[in-house]
């Protein structure tokens, strides 16, 4: 890692109610690359994933010490601006959540709160984003159509694309392929891949295939703790942990 | 194996029973009052306000009544709304944190629920005693807002509550303030927010307790908020209440007219129900 890191986890502590769900957390997140987050159900890979954009807040009597820095910037620090910080990271939830509106103010909707751009800017900006997601050529007759008469696919690609229309930095996926068919999985993981030219990937996945076939880096979460942290091939067929290696060959879930 | 047959049987029999019961009253009910009140149905009735008086008059008609209970019911419906949907939207989605905060506020408002409305009117009686106000439109309208904020609240809760929480996370992380995702959220609940329309006019227009001290009555239109007007559900009570037979079958009328507005509300707000879940994910 030669490039600054994008994102710097520093001794995060997550408590949830009486649980310790995350613990003594430190990691650096390098710039323009995909990274997965893999482990077993409940170790708070998805906690670690929502702490980066803090929509950790929102959880019931949760407790969150130490720092995250985006660019530098530490998004806890008292009067950080959230909506500031939640606009540089597009989130893909594991089941697409279209706004109850139509495909076209779906992806306008981000730019329009941020802004009030001109009709023409919006058409353009749309258009690129839906491109961006190969959606452009399956929907460009009906923009009009309400976004959840889309497939379960479609929608998901929409969703990628209305975190695109805010240009983030980096782009979260909470196992964003879990609700998809295989063709439209393989979509969105062309989709990560190509994208990492231009955005710092963070992926949650509990598919080790798949984190083998985007991810440049792989974290491995165990009971809250990182167990292991490197490129994907050195994790994923030679651990050195005794932890990492029991998980990989399916000991431990 | 004989014993769960009968069993199967039994409790089969009990819920076709117990509906043809409830099905069966329900058309009593209709019938009824359609029967009686048929009879006294004619335009004058709905084009005119009545002639000599309520307990004796067998002339005009109960517009009176009719432009009262629309004014009340409608007021307090739009009174109502932009008061809980605020409450709602803050019980919701700006303290959820906090459950014992809105467990509090929801119990209240349970308790609210509960209250049988001739309280509700005794409290806007109070309130008009204290402001030296008389019997009128507005005191009907406050005190049916009353009695329809805890239905309005508990129906936006309960509707609220079954948003997923992704979608909340869907429009923050797209760096929507806490309103603007409020915005998003009530675009989804629109078709409840129209359930919640429906369920309070209907209470509203129907409910006598709560406008007994606080809107009186009238023979007359009510031309401002400071005048007593009349409603339905009184003017049936007076009709009831009257000596002549005439009279009486016009209480029919006027509660087949009573029934005809509630149907309509409910008809029409089904087919914008429709219309409205259009967007709905």
């Amino acid at each position: 890692m030669t490039t600054t890191p994008h994102i710097s986890v520093q001794h995060l502590n997550v408590t949830i109610g009486a649980q310790q769900v995350l613990k003594d957390i430190s990691i650096n997140i390098p710039n323009k690359k995909v990274i997965s987050i893999i482990g077993p159900s409940g170790c708070g890979k998805t906690t670690l994933l929502k702490s980066f954009n803090r929509l950790l807040d929102n959880v019931p009597d949760v407790k969150i010490d130490g720092k995250v820095l985006v660019d530098g910037e530490d998004i806890y620090a008292p009067g950080a601006e959230i909506t500031h910080i939640r606009k540089k990271m597009g989130l893909l939830s594991q089941r697409p959540y279209p706004l109850p509106m139509s495909i076209y103010d779906n992806v306008a909707y981000g730019p329009r709160i941020h802004g009030s751009p001109k009709r023409a800017e919006l058409d353009e900006l749309v258009e690129k984003q839906l491109k961006a997601t190969g959606l452009w050529n399956e929907v460009k007759d009906r923009l009009k159509a309400p976004a959840s008469k889309l497939s379960i696919g479609q929608q998901q690609r929409l969703c990628l694309a209305r975190g695109l229309a805010v240009e983030p930095e980096i782009i979260l996926g909470d196992e964003s392929t879990s609700a998809l068919d295989p063709i439209s999985t393989a979509i969105i993981e062309d989709l990560f891949i190509r994208l990492k030219e231009q955005y710092t990937i963070v992926l949650v996945t509990h598919i080790l295939r798949q984190a083998r076939r985007v991810s440049d880096y792989i974290i491995f979460v165990y009971m809250g703790r990182i167990i292991e942290f490197g490129p994907t091939e050195e994790v994923l067929l030679n651990p050195k942990q005794e932890l990492t290696k029991e998980y990989v060959k399916g000991f431990i879930s | 194996m004989i014993r769960r047959k009968l069993e199967e049987l039994f409790v089969k029999l009990l819920m076709i029973l117990a509906t043809i019961l409830v099905v069966g009253s329900f058309f009593l009910i209709v019938g009824t009052i359609f029967s009686r009140g048929i009879p006294y149905i004619n335009l004058d009735m709905i084009t005119k306000t009545p002639g000599g008086g309520f307990y004796i008059g067998k002339e005009g008609g109960i517009l009176n009544a009719i432009i009262g209970s629309l004014y009340i019911a409608c007021g307090a419906t739009i009174l109502g709304l932009i008061i809980s949907i605020p409450v709602a939207l803050y019980i919701n989605l700006y303290i959820a944190k906090r459950d014992f905060i809105s467990g509090t506020l929801r119990l209240a408002f349970d308790v609210l629920f509960g209250i049988p409305s001739i309280v509700y009117g005794a409290f806007g009686f109070l309130i008009m005693v204290y402001f030296g106000l008389r019997a009128s439109l507005l005191g009907g309208i406050i005190a049916v807002t009353l009695l329809v904020i805890p239905i309005m609240v508990r129906t936006l809760d309960e509707v609220l509550r079954t948003v997923p929480g992704e979608l909340h996370d869907a429009a923050l992380s797209l760096g929507a303030t806490r309103w603007e995702m409020s915005k998003v959220i009530l675009r989804q609940v629109k078709p409840g927010i129209l359930t919640a329309i429906l369920l309070s006019f209907g209470r509203g227009i129907g409910d006598v307790a709560s406008v007994l001290f606080t809107a009186g009555f009238s023979d007359n239109i009510p031309t401002s908020l400071h005048e007593p007007a009349a409603t339905l559900p009184l003017a049936i009570f007076f009709q009831l209440g009257s000596p002549i037979p005439e009279v009486q079958g016009r209480a029919y009328a006027s509660a087949l007219i009573l029934t005809a507005i509630v149907l309509i509300i409910t008809i029409l707000s089904e087919v914008l129900i429709k219309r409205f879940s259009k967007h709905k994910i």
